[in-house]
């Protein structure tokens, strides 16, 4: 089987600040990858890079046939194969929920109005806001904003979705709603690739955890590597985050 | 010696008239070509940016005046003998608002959080997708005061049109004034014509503020 998503010795540097150093794994289809890691350890960054917000200074990232690395890439076809969420959702302030699910499909994939409505209702049912349509973002919680940001990705039909600390600014409560959505998209076969701090849900939903430390690749295994740490870097983070 | 009747009035409302056109001649002009000079200015081409950071120097920092000599003596040098007025006035005002309103909506675009730019790019939008139904809605709200306050002032620049002989209402006071001398009754009616048409503007601003702001009640 190949890989949705294949990164090789990715190299990136912010000035003389060595961000990716080195960094490589593979992420197959169906799969759900965590990468957890310190702040400024560089997953977020990995991540970005991904999805082409970032230009990476050596190595080669290849995501659903796209060679990313590629100066040639074409940015927009990639990005209709690839969803990403933000930590900070950014829904668009001056649309509904149901507009801002629908700018996308009937922008870039040119359906009609009235299957992007069918559209949206659907994939605001499947993250539990069907009734919250017509509503502003600010009208919505933190929960139901990545919620409805989540739903905005799915309209999309990607074949990768890229999340990014998504959980990071809510309250416990409403990282549960939303992780419970990101459980089920998981269970739906869809191919994602998570940096988070939810240690519990990465131990429990993915089937490949990637440990990233100083810009590299520390440690890469199954959920259950969290229990038995072979470096003494993630016990002492696994540990910290207990 | 006949004093301020309504023949002069009714001279002054024609003249209004032109000062309007005048500004509704720069408003549209410097709009379209400003909000190019705009977008060049944050385009990630780095000639395109140099061009207009030059051009929005060059022309907040001559005087409305001196470029409205340039311009009207400009096109005459060129070989045209009789300039019209309204044209050389028309292209000054315009440069002139292009300038402004370049830099005044450039700030309002790069307002838009970055994370907004970087949403709309990665749901696939085309760049002009993304300005039009991502960035120009959220910007026009931040835009509207700054820019009616703009407009307001090109009313009252357009009086300087009156150096390459164009009879707008500043132009029109002045002549009825060396024919009947009342300056304090002319110049107060003048003021008045002025204000009534700016005052307007102002309240409009703070309607259509309102209406923008739908996101945000």
């Amino acid at each position: 089987m190949s890989a949705v998503v294949k990164l090789s010795n990715v190299y990136k540097s912010f000035g003389t600040n060595k961000v990716l150093d080195g960094v490589s794994f593979e992420v197959g289809r169906g799969e759900v990858a965590a990468v957890i890691g310190q702040s400024g350890s560089g997953k977020s960054t990995a991540l970005r890079c991904i999805n082409a917000l970032e230009t990476i200074d050596g190595g080669t990232i290849d995501v659903c046939g796209h060679a990313v690395h590629d100066e040639k890439l074409d940015r927009r076809s990639l990005r209709r194969d690839v969803g990403i969420v933000f930590q900070s959702y950014n829904l668009f302030p001056h649309l509904t929920a149901e507009q801002n699910i629908m700018l996308a499909p009937s922008c870039v994939k040119k359906v009609s109005k009235a299957e992007a409505r069918d559209l949206a209702k659907d994939v605001l049912a499947r993250v539990g806001l069907a009734e919250k349509a017509g509503h502003y973002p600010e009208q919505l919680s933190g929960g139901q904003q990545q919620r409805v940001a989540i739903a905005r990705s799915l309209a999309m039909q990607p074949k990768l979705m890229l999340f990014d600390e998504v959980t990071s600014a809510l309250d416990p409560q409403l990282t549960g709603e939303v992780l419970k959505v990101m459980e089920d998209l998981a269970r739906g076969g869809m191919t994602m690739i998570l940096v988070t701090h939810e240690m519990a849900f990465a131990r429990k939903v993915a089937s490949q955890v990637v440990y990233m430390h100083k810009g590299k690749v520390w440690e890469t295994g199954p959920g259950a590597m969290l229990d038995s740490p072979r470096t003494p870097e993630l016990a002492s983070f696994v540990g910290s985050g207990l | 010696m006949p004093s301020f009747s309504l023949v002069h009035l009714e001279f002054l409302g024609w003249a209004a008239l032109w000062t309007l056109g005048l500004s509704a001649i720069a408003f549209i002009g410097g709009g379209l070509v400003g909000f190019a000079v705009a977008l060049m200015r944050i385009s990630p081409i780095r000639w395109l940016r140099y061009a207009a950071i030059g051009y929005i120097q060059i022309v907040q920092g001559t005087p409305l005046l001196i470029l409205l000599f340039l311009i009207y003596f400009g096109i005459a040098i060129a070989g045209f003998q009789e300039v019209p007025a309204l044209l050389a006035a028309g292209v000054g005002l315009t440069i002139y608002s292009s300038g402004f309103l370049a830099e005044i909506w450039r700030g309002c675009l790069q307002s838009v959080p970055k994370t907004q730019w970087e949403a709309a790019e990665c749901l696939a939008l085309t760049p002009w997708q993304r300005m039009t139904r991502v960035i120009l809605p959220q910007a026009m709200r931040i835009a509207t005061p700054p820019t009616v306050g703009f407009l307001v002032q090109i009313v009252k620049n357009t009086s300087l049109a009156s150096v390459v002989g164009f009879v707008e209402l500043a132009q029109a006071g002045k002549l009825i004034n060396n024919s009947i001398f009342e300056p304090f009754t002319v110049f107060m009616v003048v003021a008045a014509i002025y204000f009534a048409i700016c005052f307007p503007l102002s309240t409009w601003s703070r309607r259509l503020e309102r209406k923008l702001n739908v996101s945000r009640r």
